[in-house]
């Protein structure tokens, strides 16, 4: 590069750099105000640290206090948007337990399968199922890998204002997009950190200055059913 | 005498009209979001384009949110807009309109929390 070039382009950067205050080629990371979209160039993801996690399940109850999940006393048709896995060599004896929910990923089977439309991911990599059109076909249920969709058998009341449920819809974690839409973190994240194990972490996978995103390139993680190749927004650590 | 008794019909129609029609108290507020015509025309396409708006964009406005409605409209004695004179239910009955919003969402005003502005 001849030193005339590089001088035009030293003064293209000033320029750019001057351009006028408040004014960035690319936006720093803030909560969006209510008149903005999901955008995507955040997408929002969780890492867990299963040796961390410890055995309790704050996560879970905070999770459906947060959003209103009540069960019949039928655990095999009640909902469930987050679950405690425990897992044990069954050589040695090692025993772990993590928490289990939606993966958020980037290629949802889910959306894949749906034939409504229903459900979606949104922008900034949350997966939610538009309840207003989904018929309650199931092929999500089935077409899930990690069994985080729930199908809503009985009719709901109580609903919490944020989380509309109702009967005949299928549902799972919305990583607690009401509370992500005002800069918040999601319930389970809140709880494991106050109560728990300090094992969840909630950020931008996206925002290279964010706690989240340092971890992920300097520290060892892993995704459930990585061979599946769907990029999930929820990483383990310790697996 | 006929415009007589078409006139004794059509002021004890306008009576039994009124007689019939959905009583509800409005809560709270000096005024709704839009003019009350316009509301009445169309509250429900300004529902459904807020609705894909919030859920799928992730636009969380508040102005046309069922949310914004039931905060406002919610009775005082139930804190709900359905029921027997509720806001929505009553007018919605006298019209025959059947509508599954509550089925889902809640019907009941959010007790406000300090930290929300």
């Amino acid at each position: 590069m001849n030193p005339e070039r590089r001088q035009l382009l030293g003064w293209g950067a000033a320029a750019a750099a001057a351009l006028a205050p408040g004014f960035r080629l690319i936006e720093l990371a803030q909560a969006r105000s209510p008149q903005e979209a999901a955008s995507v160039l955040q997408r929002w993801g969780l890492l867990i640290d299963i040796t961390k996690c410890v055995d309790c399940d704050v996560c879970v109850t905070a999770c459906h206090e947060e959003n209103g999940v009540t069960g019949q006393g039928r655990p095999a048709t009640d909902a469930q948007w987050i679950r405690k896995v425990n897992l044990r060599d069954k050589r040695t004896g090692y025993a772990q337990t993590l928490p289990l929910m939606c993966q958020h990923c980037e290629h949802p089977p889910c959306v894949d399968v749906c034939p409504t439309g229903a459900s979606f991911k949104r922008d900034d990599g949350i997966v939610l199922v538009d309840k207003h059109t989904c018929i309650g076909c199931r092929y999500c249920v089935l077409a899930c890998p990690y069994g985080a969709r729930s199908f809503v058998h009985e009719a709901v009341s109580g609903q919490k204002a944020d989380v509309p449920r109702g009967k005949g819809t299928v549902e799972s974690c919305t990583l607690c997009v009401h509370r992500v839409d005002r800069a918040e973190t999601p319930a389970c994240v809140e709880a494991c950190n106050r109560d728990g194990g300090k094992a969840m972490a909630f950020g931008d996978l996206n925002d290279a200055s964010a706690e989240i995103h340092r971890r992920l390139r300097s520290e060892p993680s892993s995704q459930v059913r990585a061979d599946l190749a769907l990029n999930t927004g929820v990483r383990y650590q310790g697996l | 005498m006929t415009r007589i008794a078409a006139g004794i019909i059509a002021a004890l129609l306008t009576v039994a009209a009124q007689a019939d029609a959905p009583k509800f108290k409005i809560e709270r507020g000096e005024a709704c979001v839009a003019p009350t015509g316009e509301m009445r025309r169309d509250h429900m396409n300004l529902l459904l384009h807020q609705r894909d708006r919030t859920l799928r964009q992730g636009f969380r406005e508040t102005r046309f949110s069922l949310k914004n409605c039931v905060d406002c409209h919610a009775s005082r004695a139930t804190g709900s807009v359905l029921g027997k004179e509720g806001f929505c239910s009553s007018c919605h009955e006298y019209a025959a309109v059947s509508i599954d919003c509550f089925e889902c969402h809640s019907p009941q005003r959010q007790a406000r929390t300090a930290a929300r502005p």
